[in-house]
């Protein structure tokens, strides 16, 4: 397919070029077991998400689909960073979340096949999942509404005078809503404990930054509005976590919000009808081969003899077994009863107060 | 082990497409997320990425081929030293037909349960609100709202009240006036001009464990904050599953105050009555204001709460009881009659009630209910009422079109049609935005001889 020559020269500036100290600068000590979890936890969302391709590409999955392949060191850095009690809210892009936080790979994948074994019973889809137990709340479809719920979180931990810290993760395309400015704007004028996350992956749907906004970074934003922040390598699960070390002791020590622009890239469309002719083969197969966060990982393993390929390689076969079981369950288990219809539309007591 | 390819739904809705191009060739070592075809629809061409790994064995379709079925396989890839040409092939249409076995089951076996619940029409709930014998003292709507949160507040510690000036400035209507005083700023908040934010900060703090009071300064200024209304607190419940409820209540006042031209004057009533996971109310008396709130509050979903600036200096008698709520979905009779049933809500009781009194004088006892909430809706009381007085006249101040009483009107013909004598009328707000002109605002509220029009006409008389 012919190409406008523009576009295959527009030069999305890699996670390098634009937080280049950050790579090196972050690298905190880490153990071999922390390492190898690392490697482990993004394994599984990248095959998670390849065979969510696939059974989308069979039609067992329907409507809207988006994968976070490319994207995996933002959520396990972060979770690396986070604690027990604290919780996370995100946009549609949200299995790498919810498997980051520790959410069954067969309750996610059986949700994307609108099965009853879903974490929704099959009510919410790719897009609307929620935990309890993992202080996972969703699983936004409105670009940009996550922002003042992960605040109203925040809000309620503040209120209750714990140390809990809330997630809010979006992206450089929510960035662009207004309420996204209101939120910061309270966030910080009431000193909530919510860290923002800009999961900055250049493109909202086809749009790059650049034909977006003249705004040069998205985390410079939040200074109109006192919030600290900064910009930080997301293909480097170190130097992720160690920001989100910063921001979460930032947020505990009821200094307010915090916000990370985590600077990554997706692989695959924004969702699965996507042409994909915003930006060239060349910019993709190029993130892919020098920057991707799992080859790091595992070059790190490698080089430093923490494991051995064999190692490795039984990683690799784990996380396949998980999946295809994750797989093979939401391919068997039933549709949801028709009398679900009408279930959950008002609740006589407050589910979450059994959590 | 080979695996096949098989051609991709590229969309929800695509069942054929063509491949357009190969950009592998047999032999190659593909990888996942390599490229490997570009497949049109006739929506787009997009790019086909590998999932598995392994050595391209055998392309099956050609490129160029057209109508090609979702799922027919297109290619199989091979491991190291396999060799393609043993792979046997099962025919494609049978492995393309194979989702369609995996379809649901078909759609009419759906619940008709609208049309079943239609048929039985259960006893209305006539008892009264408070025993008899209740002591009782008179106050104005905003007084019964304030005690009403305030009590709610000293009940249960993870009740708060935020919005616009509810704290210092003591209320833009006063309804708050003294609760920052009396529960400090923690529980009072302040917000800055920014519905939309803080409507969606109250959700998310409902889903972290309190109870909010969203004040909006007034409804007209909640359009802004409707997504996280609807999309974030009415529909999150059902999309998990039933893990996550939003106890939260949206209230202020709702509707034309007096002179405030068009964007300062609307009804929403039948707006958020229309949305699953919402229960609406809008009382009218300082009692129902009272009983209807504390409900609202202690609810576990999402309460939208529409109150009205001309009756909040309005006083009624109101039971003085320690702990008095009023529950959702039971409509009240607020005078008894046997010639015509005028149903009306919220400021539309002070027409419908007027109108009664002005048409017994003719001599015509009509019977007026007050829903005083519109989701849940009390219908039973409705069509009893109707199948004993044949008539019927509903009464809102909002637009015409789609409005609460249309909705009233179809279910009493779907339920009562056999027993109406005459056609149902919906006396309504007129069908334009407010105007500002003292005589034509007048004009494009509902009042009080359109009210006893609409009953004439309906009696004949």
């Amino acid at each position: 397919m012919a190409r406008k020559p523009a576009e295959a020269k527009t030069p999305q500036a890699t996670p390098a070029k634009t937080a280049p100290a950050r790579r090196t600068a972050a690298r905190p000590n880490v153990s071999r077991d922390e390492l190898l979890q690392y490697y482990r936890d993004m394994l599984l969302i990248r095959r998670f998400e390849e065979k969510a391709g696939q059974l989308y590409g069979m039609g067992l999955i329907g409507g809207f689909c988006h994968l976070y392949i490319g994207q995996e060191a933002v959520v396990v850095g972060l979770e690396a960073a986070s604690k027990e009690g604290d919780k996370r809210v995100t946009s549609y892009r949200d299995h790498g979340h919810m498997l980051a936080c520790g959410m069954d790979a067969r309750g996610v994948m059986a949700e994307l096949t609108g099965r009853e074994g879903g974490y929704s019973k099959g009510k919410g889809g790719s897009m609307h999942m929620f935990s309890r137990e993992k202080h996972f709340y969703g699983g936004h479809g409105i670009v940009g509404a996550q922002v003042p719920l992960g605040a109203g979180l925040a809000f309620a931990d503040k209120y209750l005078g714990n140390d809990n810290v809330t997630f809010t993760y979006f992206g450089d395309g929510a960035s662009n809503q207004g309420q996204v400015y209101e939120t910061y704007n309270m966030a910080e004028l009431w000193e909530l404990p919510v860290i923002f996350v800009i999961e900055n992956n250049q493109y909202a749907m086809g749009t790059s930054m650049k034909r977006s906004t003249r705004s040069t970074t998205l985390y410079g934003r939040g200074e109109a509005f006192g919030i600290p922040g900064e910009q930080v390598d997301g293909m480097d699960v170190l130097a992720v976590k160690a920001a989100g070390e910063k921001a979460v002791a930032h947020c505990r020590a009821g200094k307010g919000p915090y916000i990370l622009e985590v600077m990554t890239y997706r692989y695959r469309g924004h969702s699965m009808s996507d042409p994909a002719k915003y930006r060239t083969r060349e910019e993709v197969q190029k993130m892919r081969d020098e920057r991707d966060p799992i080859e790091h990982v595992r070059e790190l393993l490698l080089q430093g003899k923490h494991a051995s390929e064999d190692d490795l390689k039984a990683i690799d076969k784990e996380i396949k077994d998980i999946v295809n079981d994750s797989a093979e369950f939401a391919k068997e288990s039933p549709e949801p009863a028709l009398d679900e219809l009408w279930t959950d539309i008002y609740a006589d007591e407050l589910p979450q107060e059994n959590a | 082990m080979a695996t096949e390819i098989l051609m991709p739904a590229l969309s929800p809705t695509m069942e054929e497409g063509t491949l357009a191009k190969w950009l592998v060739k047999q032999g190659d070592t593909v990888k996942s997320g390599d490229i490997l075809a570009e497949i049109e629809t006739d929506k787009a061409t997009m790019e086909f990425e590998a999932v598995d790994e392994g050595i391209l064995g055998k392309i099956l379709i050609e490129e160029g081929t057209q109508g090609v079925k979702v799922n027919t396989p297109i290619a199989v890839l091979v491991e190291e030293g396999e060799n393609a040409d043993d792979i046997s092939v099962p025919a494609s249409a049978k492995s393309a037909s194979e989702p369609e076995s995996e379809k649901p089951a078909e759609q009419s076996e759906a619940p008709a349960a609208s049309a079943v619940e239609a048929v039985s029409t259960p006893e209305p709930d006539l008892s009264p609100d408070w025993p008899e014998g209740t002591a009782m003292k008179t106050m104005t709507v905003r007084e019964a709202l304030r005690e009403a949160m305030s009590e709610e507040m000293e009940r249960d510690e993870t009740v708060f009240l935020m919005g616009e000036e509810v704290g210092e400035y003591q209320g833009a209507y006063k309804i708050s006036q003294g609760l920052l005083d009396k529960f400090g700023p923690r529980r009072v908040v302040d917000t800055p001009i920014t519905e939309h934010g803080f409507a969606g900060i109250g959700v998310g703090a409902s889903w972290g464990g309190l109870r909010p009071i969203v004040e909006f300064m007034t409804f007209n200024f909640a359009m802004q904050a409707v997504d996280q209304i609807i999309n974030s607190a009415a529909k999150t419940l059902y999309m998990s599953g039933g893990q996550m409820g939003s106890p939260i209540v949206f209230r202020g006042p709702n509707g034309a105050a007096a002179r405030v031209a068009a964007q300062h004057s609307q009804d929403y009533a039948a707006w958020y009555a229309q949305i699953p996971g919402l229960k609406v109310v809008m009382p009218y008396t300082a009692a129902d204001a009272k009983g209807l709130l504390k409900t609202a509050i202690r609810d576990n979903n999402p309460v939208i709460f529409l109150e009205n600036e001309i009756l909040y200096g309005r006083s009624f008698e109101v039971p003085d009881l320690p702990d008095f709520t009023i529950p959702f979905g039971k409509a009240k009779v607020a005078r008894a009659g046997k010639d015509v049933t005028i149903v009306s809500f919220g400021i539309g009781m002070a027409h419908a009630l007027e109108a009664a009194d002005k048409l017994a004088g003719d001599g015509i006892e009509a019977e007026v209910i007050d829903l005083r909430t519109l989701r849940p809706i009390d219908y039973a009381t409705v069509i009893a009422s109707v199948r004993k007085t044949n008539r019927c006249v509903t009464v809102e101040e909002g637009f015409p079109v789609a409005s609460i009483g249309n909705h009233l009107s179809a279910h009493i013909m779907e339920n009562a049609f056999d027993y109406l004598d005459a056609p149902v009328i919906n006396c309504t707000g007129k069908d334009v935005p407010m105007p500002y002109a003292a005589n034509l605002e007048k004009h494009a509220l509902i009042t009080v001889s359109e009210v006893v029009e609409a009953v004439k006409k309906v009696t004949y008389r």
